[in-house]
């Protein structure tokens, strides 16, 4: 999954440099507080755990070998946001000294494996592992699942990075200038050999190695450093913004929603005639986006910001309807603070 | 597989790191056209020709950066063999393998045809072609950046362009403990195969793996507790710094009175 250069255009790779930056902010600043001055030595250590991981030869059923990144693990034993450098500096770290993935594509690459990756497979992990001990099963089928489904969303992000490619820089002839194929093409390929391969792979490995931390190395799985608890808001967000991403997966299926028939549509169903009364309503509101569509846009960008465009207005309405209805009933939202803590979980 | 092939496998490959990483360290240290300049200026201009590569559109263009990165890997004296091994290899041959459909089913004037049909267009063809030597072409400019720079200038010139000095220590740090490591799990791996007679189960190998693993995250995080109270012992008051030993000379504004007129001129090439 490490992008070379030369895949991606350079707008692309600035672009998921932009997009990377935030994330690598509030990591930082995270983790700087978590940790109070052992971050560059936890860090750099785990780091160094987490490339030797990567190299590894892992003996696969069936009699060939797979590698794994390991990302999910670092996420459960350090937290997503320690997850977020410490992988980030591996990929600068394989970018440089062993040519595996690219300089300019560095941006994209920590996008997809240093950020999605670490965030989706911690989620999941948190959210199916919730109350459970250290050492029960339960933990460990979150770690596998979450292993798994993290590198496949990983692969997804970086299968669209890819199929956008064509469908916006070519030549006028028609030669596409970086990655030839398109969504059609690179989600399939991509999606498949992650489903099938690398995601077990990883999953296998996440598994075996959680297992032995369990049996002999549980603190690792519990607290470690005492801290500072994060909120859990960000979860949601961060499942929020994932779904969000996701929608241009409606693009796939063919037609429209059973009762959702537009004017134009009900006349091809059969219907012969449309009720005046809906002829009459049907033009009153003149949608801003219609159709999800974003003037000269892709498809699956203008879904992809109709999605974020609408959370952002339903956020902005009901912070708005909250902030009312506190200030009437003075209701305060303040909880109170955790009493036991992780540093950086 | 065989437990002595997955064994041995793993330490060859982990050999093949440290040795790879050697000889840059060694090649760095050699006299050469690249190893005198300011890591700065290398940087950026390694940076700037990426990106000229990446705006590149066409073939001859990028065949004529290619002949320029082998005329600097001969002035910076490196074996052209290592050279070629290490930018031909896995990389653009793994690429090619990716283009080859591309050949066939971008759509376009034909280029090779079997009776009526169209088998390879043109455009296949050359966006084949665009890609493998892209690749190739900025993967070389990396290489050429680590094969003639030490890395302490590299993390001083990251520092320089202002990368946050928090990621500039990790990286500073993460490559010492990578080393140490992989010197740890390849003893790992060769007091196993030490042991072993005849051949165990793929079953029975991922669990060795495992435990190999496991032992070395705990190990690490062992290390890095013991790290950080050594360097607290030293006076370390989080805050990374980086030795800077690096000064601009003439060698230097020349270089870049090159890097950008070669840069323009393909730019301007490109745009006709």
């Amino acid at each position: 999954m490490h992008i070379p250069d030369g895949y991606l255009s350079p707008a692309t790779a600035g672009t998921m440099y932009a997009v990377a930056a935030p994330f690598w902010y509030v990591a930082t600043t995270s983790v700087r507080q978590a940790l109070t001055g052992r971050t560059v030595p936890v860090l750099a250590l785990f780091a160094a755990f987490s490339f030797v991981l990567m190299m590894f030869n892992i003996p696969l059923p069936g009699g060939t070998t797979g590698h794994a990144v390991g990302g999910t693990l670092l996420a459960i034993v350090l937290g997503p946001w320690a997850a977020i450098i410490g992988i980030s500096v591996v990929l600068g770290i394989q970018a440089l000294f062993f040519g595996d993935g690219g300089l300019i594509a560095f941006g994209a690459n920590c996008f997809n494996m240093a950020i999605v990756l670490p965030l989706v497979g911690y989620f999941i992990y948190r959210v199916i592992s919730s109350n459970s001990e250290a050492t029960s099963t339960r933990r460990l089928v979150a770690a596998v699942l979450a292993s798994y489904i993290a590198l496949v969303a990983a692969a997804f992000v970086a299968a669209v990075e890819f199929g956008l490619q064509p469908h916006f820089f070519h030549t006028a002839d028609g030669t596409p200038l970086y990655c030839p194929y398109g969504l059609d093409e690179a989600l399939p390929a991509m999606m498949g050999g992650h489903l099938l391969i690398a995601g077990p792979v990883e999953a296998l490995t996440t598994g075996l190695v959680f297992a032995y931390l369990q049996r002999t190395h549980s603190s690792l799985i519990k607290a470690d450093v005492p801290g500072k608890r994060e909120g859990k808001l960000w979860l949601l967000w961060g499942a929020l913004g994932l779904v969000a991403l996701a929608t241009p997966v409606g693009l796939l299926a063919s037609g429209t929603a059973w009762g959702e028939w537009g004017v134009d549509e009900l006349e091809d169903l059969g219907l012969g005639f449309i009720p005046s009364g809906m002829q009459r309503f049907a033009e009153w509101w003149p949608a801003p986006l219609p159709d999800y569509g974003w003037p000269r846009m892709g498809a699956v960008i203008g879904y992809i910001l109709s999605a974020f465009a609408g959370i952002a207005l339903v956020a902005l309405l009901l912070w708005l309807l909250g902030r009312a209805l506190i200030r009437k009933g003075q209701v305060s939202t303040r909880e109170p603070p955790p009493a036991t803590t992780d540093a950086l979980r | 597989m065989k437990s002595e092939g997955f064994l041995s496998r793993n330490i060859s490959n982990i050999t093949h790191i440290l040795e790879s990483v050697i000889s840059a360290e060694d090649l760095c240290r050699a006299p050469g056209l690249l190893q005198g300049l300011d890591a700065r200026v290398k940087v950026a201009t390694v940076v700037l020709f990426i990106v000229v590569v990446g705006l590149a559109r066409s073939l001859p263009i990028l065949g004529a950066v290619f002949v320029l990165i082998l005329a600097l890997g001969l002035l910076s004296r490196i074996p052209l063999g290592l050279f070629l091994k290490r930018i031909l290899i896995f990389i653009p041959i793994f690429t090619a393998v990716i283009a080859i459909p591309a050949l066939f089913v971008t759509p376009g004037e034909p280029l090779v045809t079997v009776g009526t049909k169209v088998i390879i267009t043109e455009q296949g063809a050359r966006t084949a072609g665009l890609l493998v030597l892209r690749v190739t072409d900025s993967l070389s400019f990396g290489v050429l950046l680590i094969l003639t720079t030490r890395w302490t200038n590299i993390l001083a010139a990251l520092r320089w362009f202002r990368v946050p000095s928090l990621f500039v220590a990790i990286l500073g740090m993460t490559y010492r403990y990578i080393l140490l490591l992989l010197h740890t799990v390849n003893s790992m791996f060769l007091a196993r195969r030490s042991r072993t007679l005849g051949s165990l189960s793929g079953g029975e190998n991922r669990r060795w793996l495992a435990q190999a693993l496991g032992t070395t995250m705990a190990k690490s995080h062992h290390l890095s507790e013991e790290v950080y109270l050594a360097m607290l012992s030293r006076g370390y008051r989080d805050d990374g710094l980086v030795l800077n030993g690096l000064s601009l000379r003439r060698w230097d504004f020349l270089w870049v009175a090159f890097a950008l007129a070669a840069a323009s001129l393909l730019l301007w090439i490109n745009q006709l």
